[in-house]
């Protein structure tokens, strides 16, 4: 089926990315890797790792912490850092810290917006990065099969949809002027099935969020939220019913729904997303705020 | 069968589809020529639409569907462009699916004139192009364009999908007809696009309809006289092995790693060709001779660690290191020492102008060719290309979505290799230096050293060479005059 002189479509995949990260590291100054922890991350920085081995990736990871992320997440991300010997930086926007924003009172929405996409512009202009390279895929969600591989951002960070750069053959351009900035997503023609397949092959660590095991559980507008600690108000926790679940998503705590499951191994993963035909973004409460809210944020500065 | 595996023997499934080939292809047509039906259906069938999009295309196919089928295929995909409607309404969409073979991208490029550069855009990382043809209608102008711009972007596979035989009562005369008159206009073609010669290498046709699903997915029992293969079948088995150049080993440095003092390789994704431990090299434009010591390629598998490899083959992503000390930077290239090239600074290319504001002479632009950016001058367009009817027209600019043949001045000489040889080292874009956009697309066709500098023309030459072009522009007569 496949010559001896061909790749497969995985191998494709992976040195279409590698080359992406080393166009970025040999076309500007300040580049940053966006670092969220999930599974996109996950292989988008073990795809670093291989683009500049031996060395390191010359460039640091981001992390926005929005302070109210799994407890595991976070253990996770400080022991891969420190496995691998590459340079985190970590942010938050001190004035949500001050606001105490808690998204079981201020609700997802505001959440989103003052400890995510403030915080991320925050981070972007404190660091003045200027390409940032983020783990988004073509197939996760309708107004992202339009972007580009490379995509500029004016002075303001934010994306016109209508005016971007024509992309041809595997030629970047790179050019901006000071203060512009690009976003670059090196995982694009990846899909979903495609992300969990490279897991499996290479063998790369995931936060064990994503594998089946009995956790507690209260439901919440019809989500299945999980009790991370005790900033969950009492009377919502005291309705907490422990269930064997796991996430197809990583983000707040509050705000990413489980999905009932017994998928123990990375096989059974991918099995049961197969299997099951709904979207991996259907326990994501912060895409349903309203319609084409993706597009929304993208376009004020959110990933 | 594939998700029979999935429920039964997950290992198994895996197993086989880490050994799955990638396929690149373009969509050609107008809406009407039902290419939102035919992708909504190749979606659809390749179980790619999820439970949650389909319960909204079934209620819509209830409300807008033109079809009396339970499910509009076309709202699959329509119901994805709805947001184009409000605004991104020029732009590739790209789509995903797999069969148990293949895994598949499919670049969704709407068809109309004013988006000849949307379609370049797509067209330049495809493999094939579906060319759908309204069985009623048969070969239209659009057609040709999309032809043309297909073979001029060096696609090497055709299909020409004839589209709504169900309409046509499923005639046999009708299929015949229109692959007799595809073919003649194809001949026509391939005199016209006399820069890239042999292009193409296979052209097939295939009677469909996408909207009862005729020969689609499934072979069509309407249509007992057609003994080729489906759709989807074809697209699984069409050879593609064969279409990356692995003769000439191209390899444009990207980017220097040096970690520590110790190591020094060059990291860089191989255009076209192999390559071997100890093969002689050499770095152009420098023409400094080595030989590769290590090709290093963290292996699948293993903890990352250091892992050599013999032998590497484009497109891999690798890191070489050679025997000898060398001065090499980003934007060199690294080739067998047996085929070495010739450095050049003037190349002829075909240029597909993609900006608002027009090709302007003698001002300076950048190029970013492969690894390599420097400035250019176009010194002249030889002509521009009627995309519709091939006509070659004189002229001294270039506008959006315009095609010509232009002669470039580079700053420096650097290795050039026509497109139609290698895409990787071929082709090239061309960027506003004051405003930064990508301005056009250009493809190589010839190079040269400018030795045109040292030769001194007499005033009768000038004379004659002026009313030859004035007169004769049908000969392609280049100027000899010396810019002010």
């Amino acid at each position: 089926m496949i010559d001896k002189k061909q790749l497969t479509h995985l191998k494709q995949l992976e040195a279409e990315s590698i080359y992406i990260l080393r166009e970025v590291a040999a076309q500007f100054e300040n580049p940053v890797m966006m670092y969220s922890i999930g599974k996109d991350s996950s292989v988008m920085l073990h795809l670093a790792m291989k683009a500049f081995y031996p060395g390191k990736p010359p460039f640091p990871l981001l992390h926005v912490d929005t302070l109210w992320k799994f407890k595991e997440m976070i253990e996770f991300r400080d022991k891969r850092v420190k496995e691998l010997g590459v340079e985190l930086i970590i942010h938050t926007n001190p004035e949500g810290i001050k606001m105490d924003i808690n998204p079981f009172i201020h609700g997802s929405k505001l959440h989103t917006d003052i400890m995510k996409t403030q915080a991320l512009k925050q981070a972007l202009n404190k660091g003045k990065f200027d390409a940032i390279i983020g783990g988004a895929r073509r197939d996760e969600e309708k107004s992202r099969a339009k972007e580009r591989i490379f995509s500029f951002r004016d002075y303001f960070h934010r994306w016109d949809p209508k005016n971007q750069r024509p992309e041809l053959w595997n030629i970047y351009n790179t050019k901006i002027n000071k203060g512009e900035s690009v976003r670059v997503f090196p995982l694009s023609n990846w899909t979903e099935l495609d992300i969990w397949q490279y897991i499996y092959l290479e063998n790369i660590p995931i936060v064990p969020l994503y594998f089946a095991k009995k956790r507690p559980i209260v439901e919440i507008d019809g989500a299945k939220i999980m009790v991370d600690d005790e900033r969950m108000p009492k009377h919502l926790r005291e309705k907490a019913k422990i269930e064997k679940v796991r996430f197809r998503t990583l983000g707040c705590y509050p705000l990413t729904g489980a999905v009932s499951s017994n998928a123990e191994t990375l096989p059974e993963i991918i099995q049961e997303m197969l299997l099951s035909r709904n979207s991996e973004r259907e326990g994501r409460i912060i895409d349903k705020d309203q319609e084409g809210s993706m597009e929304k944020k993208k376009i004020e500065g959110y990933f | 069968m594939g998700q029979n595996l999935v429920a039964t023997n997950i290992e198994q499934y895996l197993k086989e589809h880490e050994n799955k080939e990638l396929l690149r292809f373009i969509t050609c047509g107008s809406v009407d020529d039902g290419k939102s039906t035919l992708i909504g259906r190749l979606l659809y069938d390749s179980k790619t639409v999820l439970e949650d999009q389909l319960s909204v295309v079934k209620r819509e196919s209830k409300k807008y569907g033109t079809t009396n089928e339970e499910i509009d295929f076309a709202l699959l995909v329509d119901g994805l462009q709805s947001e184009r409607e409000q605004g991104i309404t020029i732009d590739v969409a790209y789509r995903f699916f797999a069969t148990d073979r293949r895994k598949y991208i499919i670049a969704d490029t709407p068809g109309h004139e004013q988006y000849t550069r949307n379609m370049v855009t797509g067209a330049s990382t495809a493999n094939l192009a579906v060319i759908l043809i309204d069985a009623r209608k048969g070969v239209l102008t659009q057609t040709k364009r999309h032809s043309y711009i297909v073979s001029l972007l060096g696609i090497k596979h055709i299909v020409v999908a004839i589209n709504k035989m169900d309409i046509v009562g499923y005639s046999k005369d009708v299929y015949e007809n229109i692959k007799r008159d595809y073919l003649q206009m194809y001949e026509k073609l391939t005199k016209s696009l006399k820069e890239f010669k042999d292009s193409i290498h296979t052209i097939d046709f295939i009677p469909i309809s996408a909207l009862k699903g005729d020969n689609v997915v499934q072979k069509s029992t309407n249509i007992q006289w057609y003994e080729g293969k489906a759709l989807l079948e074809y697209l699984d088995t069409i050879e593609i092995s064969k279409d990356i150049n692995q003769k000439d080993f191209r390899f444009p440095v990207q980017y220097v790693n040096r970690p520590n003092l110790d190591f020094r390789g060059f990291a860089g994704t191989i255009a076209s060709g192999s390559v071997k431990v100890k093969d002689e090299i050499t770095v152009l434009p420098s023409g400094k001779k080595s030989k590769i010591k290590e090709i290093i390629l963290p292996s699948i598998g293993s903890d990352s660690k250091l892992v050599s490899i013999q032998e590497a083959f484009a497109p891999m992503a690798v890191t070489l290191t050679l025997e000898d000390e060398i001065d090499i930077s980003r934007g060199d290239m690294i080739v067998h020492s047996k085929d070495c090239l010739t450095t050049s600074d003037t190349i002829v290319a075909m240029i597909v102008w993609m900006d608002e504001k027009p090709l302007e002479l003698e001002i300076e632009y950048e190029i970013k060719r492969a690894t390599t950016s420097l400035n250019v001058i176009f010194e002249e367009i030889i002509f521009k290309k009627d995309v519709n009817s091939w006509e070659e027209i004189k002229t001294d600019t270039l506008e959006l979505n315009e095609i010509g043949k232009c002669r470039l001045s580079l700053t420096r000489e650097i290795a050039c290799d026509p497109y139609n040889k290698i895409k990787g080292t071929g082709s090239f874009i061309v960027i506003d230096k004051i405003t930064n956009h990508t301005v056009a697309a250009g493809m190589i066709i010839d190079a040269t050293k400018s030795d045109k500098k040292k030769r001194v023309y007499t005033e009768a030459e000038i004379e004659l060479n002026r009313y030859i072009r004035k007169h004769f522009p049908e000969w392609g007569c280049i100027s000899i005059e010396e810019k002010k």
